[in-house]
């Protein structure tokens, strides 16, 4: 077990410096890095002062090592809009981000997983029909469309729901509805098959000729055996979130970290950009890194495939 | 193992021939996955003709005519499914939209698999650190989602078609670089790749000629899968005003310019999103539809 | 019956050995599937390697081929050292060493057609126009068997013995000086196992090419084999005639196998071996065969026994008994009264 969480943390370690090696790439590639972060019209002493610390005037490897000290000492530079601490640009969307992405999580899972093993436990009866052409639908409607496509519904056309914004708790149903919806298909759809192919092991035969209620059968041995490939799903799930706030925050005018992306990769506030990706990729891997020792927890067997397996 | 003959469902022969066997039984295909294949040739038709049949040009203006009402919700046939805020003609810029997008779709589904393949093979040819290498950045693409990775290398690189579809292009590399390594590791441990070595192949030839025809089927049905979030995931980045810029027109930008007219014009922006939603779900169906018949062993 | 001046063939202390994972990060093992094995053949000979599955048969034919590199030791073909595999040189030398496998069906290509796999020999190493390749591409299919409309066929529409029929035909198309047949017979129906071996004697006897034939079937290595090399646990026990060896085996594990051999009308008394079948990862001291043999010594137990002539009759055999070095521990077998 002690090597299984070792193996994991190096892995994790790995993707953390692969990601802020991507981000110095890109940030050297695309020009000199002082200009780029500070902005071409900001005053020549604070480019200097900012070279500086940088160690811009150094060799490149020695850039690269001063670029981990600043980015794990939190010193990312400042917006160009506003002049303030990038960290504290970010840290202070993060609540808004939070407010819609962790009820939309909930949503995943209250209304995917019941509807997955009821469609399971019914198969082919109507409401798997619905449950399965709401998981398709799932995929294939883009979350900008349908989060439109409710707003047409709900503020233009019956005027109940406020399209845009952040003055009350109702701003946030349409959002969270948009994002939940997104997951919830796709969790159903990999939960019924994951219960369907459990109904079909012998033991689950067994322990109903066994003369066991159907009920405590399901309860028993059906959902705990498909909580496990269940589980697996739910770190890809963050990263569709993660995606889904973006694209949801922009089209809700939601002013969360997602917005805070796009407008400053439309602005080219690249400081901004650095900061909020080099968040989230390390919230993202810190969440894998939960969700596979979890994973190894509640089922030793796995210990060697669980990352395998959610590829 | 005399009989396989007879089974068009053998593993013998190109895909095409299977796919045509399969077609010529007829019977056996679902009729959604009719209707489906039906759509993705007249998008595809639309895609190639477009010049010829749309009425007006995407850019002309008719600014008498702005925000006229689609036919079926009493406008007048000069404009069939109505007109923007500028007066240019929605069916037009429709059609000009699905060939840019589609065109983008393939072009960045072909990059993820040539990317994706050529790093698997590596992989698999020359194991050691170079797998460890390529497994780390598989890791690594895994773990961030593609939208953010995007939108990282727009802000930093601005925006040019190329770049977009070369970026598109990374998208889902990592799943056709897994596939490959596999099958490929598995081909030369044991089999007839084993065989062509012996005969002194070189590795141009061993992949080229023997390993890639046998993985071809598994890779279309992994391409297929992929198509569609490819055009998902592009319509999403140009609807943010990040991907295809102005002039230029595709089935996201058209959504996201039509959303500051949802109130008013609603039918700018629904006609480009229901050619997203169908095209997405017909590929994803038709895929589902080939992994089942081709290659079950894939998740 | 061997030909030319130098041997085609020499290998020489040949070593392999693999690591072997257990478990999750656990740990290896090494195992040493082949550990100091010499051989020797000429033109025109076929030496035949017999042994169980697990004691290095296949191994041995990999690393005669250069397939993959010895650990220790070295192999010499028609007197020049193997190449590195993957080398160019390498790769030019597959021209005149080829291979037969077990499995033809999972030696062939599924995507290709017979004839185009026939050709592939030629193709890779370019020789002749595309009009004589595909005039030795028929000469040569004709020559194992085929009939010219196979050649449009793919490999999953022919039965097993025209597979291997067509793995020969592409082993044979360059005109190899070597060829390496790894259980070539198994795989197929008992009654084409005699069509294909009569095929590769004929082959041989035209071409005069040097033949390894790699099997478990005694009878068909006897038919087939000018000489004999008997295996176990990674190194060869005796060598001989295969008339010599295989009637009247020096060697215990040789009896053994032997014995096992039914024979219609006649009903001697097997040696039954005792104890674990061999595992090449937990290799007893001494000699590998000690805690199965019937006649083993205090002496088997700590020394190797080294493959030399027996000074009887120069039947070349690794065992202390059978060399009169150590005293039987019980009387020497059955065997000698059937």
């Amino acid at each position: 077990m002690l090597q299984y969480l070792l193996s994991r943390l190096l892995r994790a370690a790995v993707s953390i410096v692969m990601v802020v090696t991507f981000v110095f790439v890109v940030l050297r590639m695309s020009g000199d890095p002082a200009t780029v972060i500070m902005g071409a019209d900001a005053p020549p002493e604070a480019i200097d002062a900012f070279r500086k610390a940088w160690g811009l005037d150094q060799p490149l490897w020695v850039q690269y090592f001063a670029f981990f000290e600043a980015v794990f000492s939190g010193e990312l530079g400042r917006s160009m809009r506003d002049g303030r601490d990038v960290v504290a640009v970010v840290l202070e969307r993060v609540p808004s981000t939070l407010a819609l992405t962790i009820p939309a999580f909930f949503v995943n899972i209250a209304v995917g997983i019941p509807a997955g093993v009821y469609a399971a436990l019914h198969r082919n009866s109507l409401i798997d029909r619905c449950v399965m052409v709401m998981a398709v639908t799932g995929f294939a409607v883009p979350s900008f469309i349908l989060a439109m496509l409710l707003v047409l519904i709900f503020s233009v056309t019956l005027g109940w729901l406020p399209s845009a914004g952040q003055d009350s708790w109702r701003n946030a149903i349409l959002p969270i509805a948009t994002m939940g919806f997104g997951g919830a298909a796709l969790l159903a759809r990999f939960t019924r098959s994951a219960m369907l192919e459990v109904l079909g092991q012998s033991y689950i035969r067994t322990a109903s000729a066994k003369g066991l209620p159907w009920s405590a059968v399901v309860w028993r041995h059906a959902l705990q055996n498909a909580a496990i490939p269940t589980i697996t799903i739910i770190g890809f799930m963050l990263g569709g979130l993660v995606a889904g706030a973006v694209v949801v925050e922009s089209v809700f005018s939601w002013p969360g970290v997602g917005r805070l992306l796009v407008v400053s990769v439309a602005n080219r506030d690249l400081a901004v950009v650095q900061a909020v990706v080099l968040m989230i990729a390390m919230t993202m891997v810190a969440a894998n890194m939960v969700v596979d020792v979890l994973y190894g927890l509640v089922d030793p067997r796995m210990q060697g495939q669980a990352r395998a397996a959610r590829r | 193992m005399v009989d396989a003959t007879s089974s068009p469902a053998g593993t013998g022969g190109s895909l095409i021939t299977r796919l045509l066997s399969r077609f010529a039984t007829g019977n056996r295909m679902p009729l959604l996955i009719v209707i489906a294949i039906l759509w993705l040739v007249l998008m595809l038709a639309i895609a190639v003709s477009a010049d010829l049949i749309s009425p007006y040009r995407f850019t002309q203006m008719d600014l008498r005519n702005r925000l006229s009402l689609p036919v079926f919700m009493g406008g007048s046939w000069r404009h069939v499914l109505g007109t923007d805020e500028l007066g240019r003609d929605v069916l037009s810029r429709l059609i000009t939209s699905i060939r840019m997008s589609l065109l983008i779709a393939f072009g960045a589904t072909i990059i993820g698999a040539v990317i994706g393949v050529t790093l698997g093979f590596v992989a698999a040819h020359f194991r050691g650190i170079v797998e460890q290498a390529v497994l780390a950045l598989v890791d690594f693409s895994a773990a961030i989602p593609f939208l953010v990775l995007a939108l990282a290398v727009l802000a930093f690189f601005g925006n040019s078609l190329v770049l977009f579809v070369c970026l598109l292009g990374f998208h889902a590399w990592e799943r056709y670089a897994r596939i490959a390594r596999g099958l490929a590791i598995s081909g030369k441990t044991h089999g007839y790749a084993a065989a062509v070595h012996q005969l002194g192949a070189s590795p141009w030839r061993l992949y080229g000629r023997h390993i890639l025809p046998n993985i071809a089927s598994t890779l279309i049905v992994s391409m297929t899968l992929a198509f569609p979030e490819i055009i998902l995931l592009e319509s999403g980045l140009s609807f943010l005003g990040l991907g295809i810029q102005p002039p230029d027109t595709s089935l996201g930008n058209m959504v996201g310019f039509g959303r500051e007219y949802l109130s008013s014009a609603p039918w700018i922006m629904l006609a480009p999103a229901f050619v997203i939603t169908v095209t997405a779900l017909c590929v994803s169906l038709l895929g589902d539809w080939l992994r089942d018949r081709l290659d079950p062993t894939l998740s | 019956m061997s030909g030319g001046t130098a041997e085609l063939l020499e290998a020489r202390d040949l070593a392999r050995s693999y690591m072997m994972h257990r478990g999750f990060l656990g740990r290896t093992t090494q195992v040493r599937a082949v550990d100091g094995v010499s051989l020797s053949l000429s033109r025109g000979e076929t030496l035949g390697l017999v042994g169980e599955s697990g004691c290095g048969k296949s191994t041995t034919a990999r690393l005669v081929l250069g397939i993959e590199p010895p650990d220790e030791g070295a192999v010499t073909f028609d007197g020049t050292a193997m190449p590195r595999s993957g080398t160019s040189n390498w790769a030019a030398l597959r021209r005149r060493m080829q291979m037969v496998y077990q499995d033809p069906l999972q030696a062939l290509d599924k995507r290709l057609t017979i004839g185009a796999q026939v050709a592939e020999p030629l193709d890779i190493h370019r020789i002749g126009t595309s009009a004589e390749r595909r005039e030795r591409v028929a000469a040569v299919m004709a020559e194992v068997g085929l009939q010219p409309h196979h050649a449009a066929r793919h490999p999953q529409s022919l039965s097993g013995g025209q597979r291997q029929r067509a793995v020969i035909a592409r082993a044979l198309v360059t005109n190899p000086d070597l060829l390496v047949c790894d259980e070539p017979i198994s795989a197929l129906d008992v009654s084409i196992q005699a069509l294909v071996l009569n095929l590769l004697m004929d082959l041989q006897e035209r071409s005069g090419m040097g033949m390894l034939f790699v099997s478990h079937d005694l009878r068909a290595v006897r038919q087939i084999s000018h000489r004999v090399a008997v295996m176990y646990l990674g190194r060869i026990v005796e060598e001989g005639e295969p008339d010599a060896v295989l009637q009247d085996p020096a060697h215990p594990y040789a009896q053994a196998l032997v014995s096992a051999i039914p024979h219609p009308g006649k009903t001697a008394a097997r040696v039954i071996l005792q104890g674990d079948p061999p595992n090449p990862a937990n290799r007893p001291s001494g000699c590998a065969f000690h805690p199965r043999c019937p006649v083993a010594t205090a002496t088997c137990r700590t020394e190797v026994p080294v493959l030399k002539p027996r000074r009887s009759d120069g039947r070349r055999v690794a065992c202390h008994v059978a060399h009169g070095e150590a005293a039987p521990a019980r009387a020497p077998t059955m065997l000698e009264t059937c």
